[in-house]
C-alpha cells in the first residue's frame, strides 16, 4: 500500500518513512524473481528467451489468478484450502453443461457456459464464506471440509475418470481463449494482468479493500469501527470463488477435459504464491502484484528444474513445499527488522 | 436526581440507576451520572471501582443490566460496537483501538471512508488528517503505519480520530496515562478549546493534579457505587483521595505478622529495566509478604513478569537464593521454586471455556486418576473451593472459586516464592478475605509472597509510571498514603 506520498512537511515528522523503512517484504519477491532469472540464464541459455518466458507466464496463469483471490481471503485473516478441488468441480460442471447441448448455437452455448461457470464459482465461494462466518467454523476446517466435498463430487460426476468436451465445434471456438494472443501477447497473460489490475484497484482504492485489510489486521478494531466484519470476510471468499471460475475459463480450453485429479495441490501453490508475494499469512497486509510475482516464481522454479536436469521434476511438489516454508521464515525475519 | 448539583443547564446525557453484572459479580450498583453541555467531568475511583464499565455503558460498548440512559432528555438505547458515534458519543478506549497495519490516515477514516464515484478519495482524507493533527499540534506523519508509532503518538491518533468525528460527548479513559507532560498540555488545550465550543468530555483519570487542573466537576465511584458528584472547585486532591478509598477494611485483613529482619533473602532484584519499567531494585525475605501497589499501567505486572522470566529484561540482575536467574526462562524459575499467578485468569491462568473440568486443572505432568483425585481433594480442603462436583467446568465457576483453584494449581508445584498479580480482582468481599488469610498462612509456612495489590501486605512498594516511588512499612501503610504516592502527589525515592 505504499503510494508515492507527496509529503511536503517539516523534517522532524515522527513515524516518517525514509528509504531505510522501505518495506523489505514488498521488495523481496521481486528481488527473488530477478535472482531466479539470473540463475535460469546461467543454467540454460534458452531459458531467458522471450518464448520460454512467455510460456512460463502462460502456464502460471491458473495459479496466479487463483492466488489473486487467495490474497483477499488471506488479507482478511482467513484461509481457503478448497480452491484446487473447486477448480475440478467447477470445470466438471462447465464441461457437463456444454456437453448437454441444451443450446444449439455453439457461440451462445459458450457464452451461457461462461456465465454459469462464474455463478457456480461464486456460489462455491459463498458456501465457504457462510460456513466460516455464519457457522463460526475456523476457515481451515471449514474449507478442509468443502475441499473434500468438491473433490468428492467431481470424482462422482466423472465416475473416477475424465470429463471431456465432446463437440469439436465447441473446442474449436473455445481454444483461442488459452492459445490465442492479442497484439502479440498470449491471452492468458493479458487476463492475468487485467484480473490483477482490477484486484489491485479493489484492494487499494475502494472502501471494501480498506475494510479487508482492517478486518485482517484486527477483527475487534474493525468491528468497533462499525465495519460488518462477517460480510467483508464472506465477500472475500466470493472473490476467491470468482477467481477460481476465471481460472477454470482458462483451464477448460487448454485440454478440453478435466478429471478427478485436476487441481490437486493447487491450494498449496496458490497459498505459496501469496506468501512468497509478501502478504502476511495472519492477515492485515495484502500485496496483489507480489502474489502474481510469487506465482511466476513458482512456475519459473519448475521450468528451471525441467531445463537443468539437476533435480528430478518429480520433486516439484517437495520444492514448492520448501519454498513456502522458506518464504515464511524470510517474511518473519524481515518483519523483525522493520 | 441525586448529586447532580443545582445546575441550571440541561444535561446532554443522563444515566439513571445504572447497574451492571458480569456473571455472578456485580460491578455497578445503581449509579447515577450526568454530563452537561460544554463541561469536563472527571470520573474517579480506585482500580476496579467500575469507572471503565460505566464509561463503556454510556458509549454503547456494554449494555447495562438495569437502569436507563437519556440523551437530550429522551430515553435511548445506545447502539453497540461504536455505532453510538453517529449520535455524537465517542469513546477513546483505554486499550487502543487502532489496527496496526493501517496508516494514520486510514485509521482516522476507518469505517467511514470518503469515496468519490466509489473510489477512495485519498487526497481529501489525507488533507483532513493533516488538519486534525495540526489542530492537535502533533507532528505525526499521516502516512505512517500505526505499528511504527510510539504509544503516545497512538494516543494522539485516537484523539485526532475523536476530534475529526465532531463528537458531542467524548469519553476519555485515562488518556494521559501514556502521554508526556508536554503532550498532556497540548491535549488539555485542545479539550478546553472544544469545551468552549460546547463539546462535553468525561475524563477518567487517576491523576489528581490533572483532574484539579482540567475538570469542572468530579464524580467519585467506590466499589461500583456512586459516592459523590461535586464541582471540582470545592474539592482538593486530599478530599478526592479520601472519597476514593475511605472505607472500613481493617477487619478484612489478617493480623500482620512481622517478618524476622534476619531472615535470609530469597529473591533479590537489582536495577531491573524493561521497556517500560525503569531501574527497579528490591529484596524479598523468607516468610515475607511484599506488596506492590500502584495504578493500572504503573508497570507492576511488567516488572513481575520480567522477574519471573515471562518477559524480556533490558538490564538488571535477578537472584533466587543467591544464584542468578537468567532472563526469559520461566521453566527454570519454576523449577527453582518461583511460581507466578497471573491476574488474567481467563487469558493465561486457566483454560476456561475449553470444557476443562476443574479436576483436570490440578493434574501435573502425569495422568494418574487417583493422584488427581487426591490432589483435587487436597485443593478443595485447603482452599475451600466450593463446587457441586469436580466435573463442573471452570468457566462456570465464580471468580472467587476460579482464583482459589488457580492458587491450588500453583501450590501443587510447592513453590517457595509466589508472585500473585491482583488476587482479589473481580471477587466478592467474603472471598477476598479468605484469600488474604490463605496468603498469610502461606507466609507463616515460610514461603515468600509478592502480591500486586495495595491491600494487605506488611511492606508495600508503590510504583508509578514504571518506577518505584516509595516503600512503606508498618503503620505508614494506609490507602490514603498509597494513593498519594500512586497519583504523584508524593514521592520518596529518587529515581
Amino acid at each position: 500500500m505504499n503510494t508515492t506520498a507527496e509529503t511536503e512537511s517539516t523534517p522532524e515528522i515522527r513515524g516518517r518513512r525514509t528509504w531505510r523503512d522501505v518495506d523489505l517484504r514488498a521488495v523481496a519477491p521481486f528481488a527473488a524473481l530477478l535472482l531466479l532469472l539470473i540463475v535460469g540464464a546461467m543454467v540454460n541459455p534458452n531459458f531467458i528467451g522471450l518464448n520460454n518466458l512467455a510460456n512460463v507466464a502462460t502456464r502460471s496463469a491458473f495459479i496466479a489468478i487463483i492466488a489473486v483471490g487467495a490474497t483477499f481471503v488471506i488479507s482478511s485473516g482467513d484461509l481457503d484450502l478448497s480452491v484446487g478441488s473447486m477448480v475440478a468441480f467447477v470445470a466438471s460442471l462447465m464441461i457437463l453443461f456444454m456437453n448437454s447441448g441444451v443450446i444449439a448455437d455453439p457461440a451462445l452455448m459458450l457464452a451461457a457456459a461462461v456465465v454459469l461457470t462464474v455463478i457456480i464459482g461464486s456460489l462455491c465461494g459463498l458456501a465457504n464464506g457462510l460456513i466460516t462466518t455464519v457457522g463460526k467454523i475456523e476457515p481451515f476446517i471449514a474449507t478442509l471440509g468443502t475441499m473434500g466435498i468438491y473433490r468428492g463430487l467431481t470424482t462422482w460426476l466423472s465416475q473416477g475418470g475424465a470429463i471431456t468436451l465432446r463437440s469439436p465445434e465447441q473446442q474449436e471456438l473455445y481454444r483461442p481463449v488459452y492459445f490465442g494472443s492479442f497484439l502479440g501477447m498470449p491471452l492468458p497473460i493479458l487476463i492475468i494482468l487485467i484480473v490483477t489490475a482490477i484486484a489491485a484497484f479493489i484492494l487499494y482504492r475502494t472502501r471494501y479493500g480498506r475494510h479487508v485489510v482492517a478486518v485482517g489486521s484486527s477483527r475487534d478494531v474493525a468491528r468497533y469501527s462499525g465495519i460488518a466484519v462477517d460480510r467483508v470476510r464472506t465477500i472475500a471468499f466470493i472473490i476467491q470463488g470468482l477467481c477460481v471460475a476465471i481460472a477454470v475459463l482458462l483451464y477448460v480450453p487448454r485440454l478440453g477435459s478435466t478429471s478427478a485429479t485436476t487441481g490437486i495441490l493447487w491450494e498449496l501453490q496458490a497459498i505459496t504464491a501469496v506468501v512468497v508475494g509478501g502478504t502476511a499469512l495472519k492477515g492485515g497486509a495484502g500485496r496483489v502484484w507480489g502474489t502474481i510475482c510469487g506465482a511466476f516464481i513458482l512456475e519459473l522454479v519448475g521450468n528451471i528444474m525441467l531445463l537443468s536436469n539437476f533435480i528430478s521434476e518429480y520433486l516439484i511438489g517437495a520444492i514448492q513445499g520448501t519454498i513456502i516454508i522458506i518464504a515464511m521464515l524470510v517474511q518473519r525475519s524481515l518483519a523483525r527488522k522493520a | 436526581m441525586t448529586g447532580t448539583g443545582n445546575d441550571a443547564r440541561k444535561a446532554v446525557l443522563v444515566a439513571e440507576r445504572i447497574s451492571k453484572s458480569f456473571g455472578d459479580v456485580q460491578v455497578l450498583f445503581s449509579v447515577d451520572f450526568d454530563v452537561l453541555p460544554g463541561e469536563v467531568h472527571a470520573l474517579m475511583g480506585e482500580n476496579g471501582a467500575g469507572k471503565s464499565t460505566l464509561v463503556k455503558i454510556l458509549s454503547g460498548f456494554e449494555q447495562a443490566t438495569a437502569g436507563r440512559i437519556l440523551l437530550d432528555g429522551q430515553p435511548v438505547i445506545l447502539p453497540p460496537n461504536g455505532a453510538a458515534e453517529a449520535l455524537g458519543i465517542v469513546l477513546i478506549h483505554q486499550e487502543f483501538n487502532l489496527a496496526e497495519h493501517l496508516t494514520v490516515t486510514e485509521s482516522l477514516f476507518l469505517g467511514r471512508e470518503v469515496t468519490r464515484f466509489g473510489v477512495l478519495d485519498r487526497k481529501f482524507m489525507r488533507a483532513e488528517t493533516v488538519r486534525a493533527l495540526e489542530q492537535l499540534g502533533s507532528p505525526i506523519d499521516p502516512d505512517a503505519l500505526i505499528s511504527s508509532l510510539a504509544v503516545a503518538d497512538k494516543q494522539m491518533v485516537e484523539i485526532a480520530k475523536a476530534i475529526s468525528r465532531k463528537a458531542r460527548i467524548v469519553f476519555m479513559d485515562e488518556p494521559t496515562a501514556v502521554l508526556s507532560r508536554e503532550e498532556t498540555d497540548v491535549l488539555f488545550a485542545q479539550v478546553r478549546k472544544l469545551r468552549a465550543q460546547g463539546t462535553s468530555f468525561v475524563f477518567v483519570s487517576h491523576k489528581l493534579d490533572e483532574v484539579m487542573e482540567l475538570t469542572d466537576r468530579v464524580t467519585v465511584l467506590r466499589d461500583g457505587q456512586w459516592v459523590k458528584t461535586a464541582p471540582t472547585a470545592v474539592l482538593d486532591g486530599e478530599s478526592i483521595a479520601q472519597l476514593m478509598v475511605g472505607r472500613e477494611l481493617s477487619s478484612l485483613y489478617p493480623t500482620k505478622h512481622e517478618p524476622n529482619v534476619d531472615e535470609e533473602v530469597v529473591l533479590s532484584v537489582k536495577d531491573l529495566s524493561t521497556g517500560y519499567v525503569k531501574h527497579v531494585s528490591f529484596e524479598l525475605k523468607k516468610g515475607e509478604v511484599l506488596g506492590f501497589s500502584g495504578l493500572i499501567g504503573s508497570g507492576r505486572t511488567e516488572l513481575m513478569e520480567a522477574v519471573a522470566g515471562l518477559r524480556p529484561r533490558l538490564s538488571g540482575v535477578v537472584q533466587l537464593k543467591g544464584a542468578d536467574l537468567l532472563p526469559e526462562d520461566f521453566r527454570e524459575a519454576n523449577r527453582r521454586g518461583l511460581a507466578y499467578m497471573t491476574k488474567d485468569r481467563k487469558g493465561k491462568g486457566l483454560l476456561l471455556g475449553e470444557g476443562m473440568t476443574i479436576d483436570q486443572h490440578i493434574r501435573h505432568g502425569y495422568l494418574d486418576p487417583s493422584s488427581e483425585a487426591k490432589a483435587m481433594a487436597r485443593a478443595k480442603r485447603r482452599f475451600d473451593i466450593r463446587v457441586r462436583d469436580d466435573r463442573v467446568r471452570v468457566g462456570r465457576m465464580s471468580g472467587g472459586n476460579q482464583q482459589k483453584l488457580l492458587l491450588a494449581k500453583i501450590m501443587e508445584i510447592e513453590p517457595q516464592i509466589i508472585i500473585i498479580d491482583e488476587p482479589t480482582r473481580g471477587i466478592d468481599v467474603g472471598t477476598k478475605q479468605q484469600i488474604y488469610h490463605f496468603i498469610a498462612a502461606l507466609a507463616r509456612e515460610g514461603r515468600s509472597i509478592i502480591v500486586i495489590s495495595s491491600e494487605m501486605p506488611e511492606v508495600v512498594a508503590v510504583m508509578r509510571e514504571g518506577r518505584m516511588v516509595g516503600i512503606l512499612e508498618g503503620e505508614e501503610i494506609s490507602e490514603q498514603v498509597i494513593m498519594r504516592y500512586a497519583a504523584g502527589l508524593k514521592r520518596q525515592l529518587a529515581s
